[in-house]
């Protein structure tokens, strides 16, 4: 009943003074509209360069590292363990690369339940025979589907299908710089060297594009089957296991425990790409402290208009307060005020910020280095609109509070006499 | 005892900007049940000052206020606010009805805020003043479309509207021509005739005050008879 008499006084002197009222709302929508359009391109833009790169890093990999053993054995020997042993002309050892057991290994890994999913990879060093001329290239070997689903492989290939890696023997997804170089296409029968001299004849099924140029003149793709024929090595051998996480977070630990676990080396997706998380987050600092000026900004608007409001009704005031309106209710009535144009503000801000990001995301955005994206990537986490509107209400109600408080402060005494 | 509605007790008040000025010495009189007030004196006596401290809207004083059998001292503001609401009702010079609100909703206000009557009650109370004051049919206007006589009527309607069991008024003829002071002030009589409602009424218009039943007089913030 009282809030009921509080919000209809409120409201009525709202409407009469509607245009200030609205050009208030106006502020704060497009503060919103801005910070919502914003924070969704930018993320947009973020997730999109970021999938570049972390799209095709695992988030702990498996690997055997050429170095040199820590283990030597004058270390070892009970005659030589008081002191620091200096050894010289020590040379790498384990020139093997083949991560040993891996039967058993991607068995337990895959039962860890942290782990979302794991890919098997080989690396081949290649030749590309293109008449007389040899390219140097690497071609891995990888079991396309789980490649398609941890990696996105497919959205890379550009023509062709993925699954015909898998379901043609001897075939290869070449990098298009590769398939350039070589005027290879789809259908071609393409020769290449193995490291130890072989030779072999591949069928080109796709062609592909990771926006990353170097790395498309040398980098194709083949079968897990077909690489260790490449290497003429047994249907165990892998050179690298890539394992995803179910949380990105727990990848150092992960890796930690893995390198111990196994024996191997194991590389984190945080210290392969530091500079990625380290660039995103300024990115996003940038948006919010962007956004949130602007709303700060529309605060000051409301503060300005409330105050301006506060002076005009000094008689509606004094004469609520005289009628015994207490202090409070004054201060209600203006809160209430400073709220409506928040909650009208902020929510078709929302609405014109999910628009303007709609009208972003149809602008078209050709680059060659990207060639997947056609137009402006928007990002719409509804995590952006829930931070918009309750820095709208957060801003709206600490504007509208410092009038408010004021006008309850009024002294009805001084206004009635004054006249 | 019983039958006193209000009592100031030694009340003093005192200005301190920008030097400290003594503007109520020693205010010491009582109202009963059903009497017409007027407090009347020159300009600067102190008159409205004493009314605002009676109305409790100013509660820097020293003294005591005694409305209604109860000390005024140590209330909160809220309470304060309350006990207007309830238990006063006022007439100022300059009308001050609420321009965004029509003649009725700003009859009603207190009503409403009062709480103690749905909606459709205080509404019909509200239109049974108006048509006692004989104003019935600007109801549905707005406030500012009114004339100033219309207005203070308005305005009295407002402060009859929770029965109060006092009513203040600040000049409420100071600002209006012969003949609409001559309509308000047929009003207060009547209400005090008829309804034995208390009035308290600072005036400085020495006929006004000479139909009244009892006057209060001031000078230089005292009571010089009562």
């Amino acid at each position: 009943m009282k809030y009921k008499l509080i919000a209809e006084i409120a409201s009525s002197l709202l409407f009469a003074r509607w245009r200030q009222s609205l050009v208030a709302a106006v502020g704060v929508m497009f503060s919103i509209t801005m910070f919502i359009a914003l924070l969704g391109f930018m993320n947009g833009l973020n997730d999109m360069l970021d999938g570049l790169v972390l799209n095709r890093t695992p988030h702990v990999r498996l690997f055997n590292e050429i170095k040199p053993n820590p283990n030597q054995p004058i270390d070892r020997s009970p005659d030589f363990n008081t002191g620091h042993n200096f050894i010289q002309s020590i040379k790498s050892s384990g020139g093997r690369l083949e991560i040993y057991n891996s039967a058993a290994i991607v068995t337990t890994v895959s039962a860890d339940p942290r782990v979302k999913g794991l890919a098997p990879k080989i690396t081949a060093p290649v030749l590309y025979n293109a008449g007389s001329i040899d390219i140097t290239g690497v071609v891995s070997g990888i079991d396309v589907v789980a490649e398609n689903k941890l990696f996105s492989f497919a959205d890379y290939v550009t023509s062709g299908n993925t699954l015909d890696l898998k379901n043609v023997p001897n075939s290869i997804v070449l990098g298009i710089g590769v398939a350039q170089k070589l005027l290879a296409q789809i259908g071609d029968v393409i020769q290449i060297t193995t490291a130890k001299g072989d030779q072999l004849s591949l069928k080109v099924v796709g062609i592909f594009e990771s926006g990353v140029k170097d790395l498309d003149k040398v980098q194709s793709y083949a079968s897990i089957a077909t690489a260790q024929k490449l290497l003429d090595q047994s249907n165990t051998y892998i050179t690298d296991l890539q394992i995803n996480l179910k949380d990105l977070k727990m990848a150092p630990q992960v890796a930690k425990e893995y390198a111990r676990l196994f024996d191997c080396d194991a590389e984190d997706i945080q210290t392969a790409n530091a500079q990625f998380e380290t660039g995103t987050f300024i990115r996003t600092l940038i948006s919010y402290v962007v956004g949130i000026t602007l709303l700060i900004v529309a605060g000051f608007g409301i503060y300005n208009i409330l105050n301006m409001m506060i002076y005009e009704k000094m008689d509606t005031i004094a004469i609520l307060k005289a009628t015994g309106f207490s202090g409070r209710d004054v201060r209600n009535i203006f809160l209430g005020i400073a709220l409506s144009i928040g909650i009208v503000g902020g929510a078709s801000g929302l609405l014109f910020g999910f628009l303007l990001s709609v009208a972003i995301e149809h602008v078209p955005f050709n680059t060659a280095a990207l060639p997947l994206v056609t137009h402006y990537p928007v990002n719409y986490d509804p995590f952006y609109y829930f931070v918009g509107l309750t820095f709208a209400l957060v801003t709206t109600y600490l504007a509208g509070l410092f009038p408010a408080l004021k006008a309850s402060k009024v002294d009805p005494v001084i206004i009635i006499r004054g006249k | 005892m019983a039958d006193i509605v209000l009592q100031a007790k030694k009340i003093n008040k005192y200005f301190n900007d920008p030097v400290r000025v003594e503007v109520l010495n020693e205010i010491d009189f009582a109202i009963q049940q059903g009497e017409f007030v007027a407090i009347t004196g020159k300009s600067g006596c102190g008159k409205s000052t004493l009314l605002y401290i009676l109305s409790t809207m100013d509660t820097d004083y020293e003294g005591e206020l005694w409305i209604d059998g109860e000390i005024m001292r140590d209330k909160t503001e809220a309470q304060l606010a309350h006990i207007r609401n309830e238990k006063i009702g006022f007439v100022f010079q300059f009308h001050y009805l609420l321009n965004e609100f029509s003649v009725l909703k700003n009859v009603m206000l207190p009503g409403l805020k009062l709480g103690k009557l749905s909606e459709a009650e205080v509404e019909h109370r509200a239109m049974e003043h108006l048509t006692k004051l004989d104003i019935q049919s600007l109801a549905l206007k707005k406030a500012n479309q009114l004339s100033g006589g219309e207005k203070q009527r308005v305005a009295i309607a407002r402060a009859l509207i929770n029965d109060p069991i006092i009513i203040m008024g600040d000049e409420p003829t100071g600002n209006l021509d012969k003949k609409n002071s001559d309509i308000v002030f047929d009003i207060f009589k009547q209400l005090s005739t008829e309804a034995k409602q208390t009035l308290l009424i600072v005036t400085h218009d020495q006929s006004f005050a000479n139909n009244t039943n009892r006057i209060i007089e001031m000078e230089d913030g005292r009571v010089i008879s009562s």
